[in-house]
């Protein structure tokens, strides 16, 4: 095992610039997950990683060796595809042997590997099916069977649940929770979905447009956005976004959009955005309905069972709220939402500027 | 059976038919006796003789052709598809400029019709001291079916998902391992495929092997059977069964490769 240490890496296609320096660093044992929207070159820099893609410019580190120059065989690094990649021609068994055996290892050696990750990961009883043979859950553990047998270094995941159905994917991601417990190896995880990222990793790095846009854990992520990007990135639904602008009064800042007014108390470090345009964040479960400074018509109700996700037309846009699953409002009715402002965040040109829960 | 579905398969039928007419003939008019060739009216029934095969083995050397005709279109096929899986596979995969263009010229370079390479072909030859050699049929027919056997393998290349590649190299393999061990078993259908096609135009061209082979030491079966011809003889039986002997390896390889060209091996690579 080690850890993964990525120095000042940049990649381009032709003149297409998809890796723009980037660094960042996964410790020994961590699950780090690469996030963003398709596009913003996660995919690239595992491959990178990965040594299957050739990088411009930059280092990387495994443990404290440079693999940057090394072929994929030589850095001891396994992969798990979106496409699962299986061999179609060897059954589940040869389909897991094939890196052992292409290490030369010794015929009992690669069945006693084998046959210890197959039962790790529950497919003993299909060792000899075709990978066509297989459905769409199986094939996944047949891929995932296949990084584990020859413990390698460092895993890589490729998006990998993303061609299962919802019910599936919510079984595999507590079981990939629970295999990197037991393992304990570092994994770097590529996936564009924000629930995968928030429920496995350790540690996210946010991508977009080849630029990371924030590194941190889960909740960090969520509670302490760096920009408008990440607010709007992670959470759903997503944040409500207000533009207006700051004003100070007798010492008190307020937020001021059309019709709206909202107290933000006393906040000194707000004082020198005064009069600029800013716009103003809140999470939907930071909306709730009851005597509040937002008011608008309800347009549509979702109900999910644990809660009411509440649709209102206001005079400065639609705005989404959570209610509980008591919830009694129909379409149509007017309603006021309160709003608790440790929860707010404002974003100046983009940027966060601190307040709410991080005040 | 209702009308329209006779009519579909009486159609069928005489397509059938009308192909295979020749060869039944020459099979048909192989098995007869010197008499019977020529009786009138002709015998539906042939006596079943094999003397023609006899006579066409011992009198026209008809062993020696087959000899060299497996000689030259097996060192054609093995050269072809060696350069081919190569060329396809970069074809397929690398990020190479110009790569229609390239397509395009081996397209282009396979429409040339043969008379008008004749001459230049003959003079390379001929300076290359390769007139009356194996090497001096092959390497013309390797130029000339390497454009099919390209075309067909990197599309087949072109099928085979990205990540078997990828996966294999993590796994292990160097480029070369990937290929061989992951690519080609995969793409198998494309090999023999190509490889029975390039096979069938060695095994059955005659212009170049007329024009190059004029010594009987190194003619193919095509020159050997149309010299079976004397000037004053014209040994209908042995001719019809020379060219059963030349037909038959040629059904029987398809008919076992047959199995092997069934698309849809490589399903359950990706999802889906």
């Amino acid at each position: 095992m080690a850890g993964l240490t990525i120095k000042n890496l940049k990649k381009s296609f032709g003149t297409n610039t998809v890796i723009q320096d980037i660094s960042f660093d996964v410790s020994d044992g961590a699950f780090c997950i690469l996030l963003g929207p398709s596009g913003c070159g996660k995919t690239t820099i595992l491959r990178i990683i990965a040594g299957l893609e050739e990088h411009d410019e930059g280092e990387i580190f495994m443990g404290n060796k440079e693999v940057g120059n090394l072929s994929p065989k030589e850095r001891d690094v396994a992969m798990v595809f979106q496409s699962y990649a299986l061999y179609p021609h060897m059954n589940v068994y040869e389909n897991m042997a094939f890196s052992l055996k292409v290490r030369n290892l010794s015929k009992d050696e690669i069945d006693s590997k084998v046959r210890e990750a197959a039962r790790l990961l529950d497919i003993e009883d299909f060792l000899d099916r075709k990978p066509k043979k297989l459905s769409g859950g199986q094939r996944q553990r047949v891929a995932i069977g296949r990084a584990i047998v020859r413990s390698p270094q460092l895993f890589l995941f490729d998006e990998p649940l993303s061609n299962l159905d919802a019910r599936l994917r919510s079984t595999m991601r507590v079981e990939l929770a629970k295999l990197h417990q037991q393992l304990g190896t570092t994994i770097v995880y590529v996936t564009h979905d924000q629930i995968e990222a928030m429920t496995l990793g350790d540690k996210i790095i946010l991508l977009d447009k080849g630029i990371i846009q924030q590194v941190g854990t889960p909740q960090e992520l969520y509670e302490r956005p760096s920009n408008l990007f990440v607010a709007t990135f992670i959470g759903s639904p997503q944040i409500n976004l207000i533009e207006g602008s700051l004003l100070s009064n007798e010492g008190r800042m307020f937020f001021k959009s059309g019709g709206l007014t909202i107290d933000l108390g006393p906040r000194t470090v707000l004082e020198k955005y005064s009069g600029n345009t800013v716009i103003l964040g809140i999470r939907p479960e930071s909306l709730t309905p009851g005597n509040g400074p937002i008011v608008g018509s309800l347009e549509i109700i979702e109900h999910i069972g644990s809660e009411n996700i509440l649709y209102v037309a206001t005079d400065i846009g639609r705005i989404i709220a959570k209610a509980p699953p008591d919830f009694q409002g129909r379409a149509g009715e007017g309603i006021s939402l309160a709003l608790r402002t440790t929860d707010i965040h404002l974003f100046y040109k983009g940027i966060r500027i601190a307040v709410g829960v991080l005040s | 059976m209702k009308p329209s579905k006779l009519l579909f398969y009486g159609i069928i039928f005489i397509i059938i038919f009308l192909s295979l007419l020749p060869f039944i003939w020459f099979v048909h008019t192989s098995l007869k006796t010197e008499g019977e060739v020529t009786a009138i009216p002709p015998k539906l029934v042939p006596s079943g003789s094999l003397n023609f095969y006899r006579s066409a083995i011992t009198d026209y050397n008809l062993l020696h052709y087959v000899r060299n005709s497996v000689i030259v279109a097996g060192a054609t096929t093995c050269v072809t598809l060696f350069i081919s899986v190569f060329a396809a596979y970069a074809l397929a995969r690398l990020r190479l400029k110009y790569k229609g263009l390239i397509m395009g010229s081996l397209l282009l370079v396979s429409m040339f019709p043969q008379i008008s390479i004749a001459g230049p072909v003959w003079k390379i030859l001929q300076a290359l001291g390769w007139l009356n050699s194996y090497q001096g049929l092959i390497i013309p027919y390797v130029t000339l079916t390497l454009p099919l056997g390209v075309w067909i393998l990197t599309s087949f290349f072109n099928e085979l998902p990205k990540e078997l590649e990828d996966a294999a190299r993590i796994d292990g393999c160097t480029r070369i391992q990937a290929l061989y061990k992951i690519v080609i078993p995969l793409a198998a259908p494309g090999v023999f495929t190509a490889a029975i096609l390039v096979f069938i135009y060695a095994w059955n061209e005659f212009f170049f092997a007329l024009l190059i082979m004029t010594q009987q030491k190194f003619q193919t079966l095509p020159i050997g059977i149309a010299l079976f011809q004397g000037q004053y003889t014209l040994p209908w039986g042995e001719i019809a069964a020379a060219s059963t002997v030349a037909t038959v390896p040629l059904v029987v390889v398809v008919f076992l490769f047959q199995k092997r060209i069934v698309s849809g091996l490589s399903a359950g690579a990706i999802k889906g």
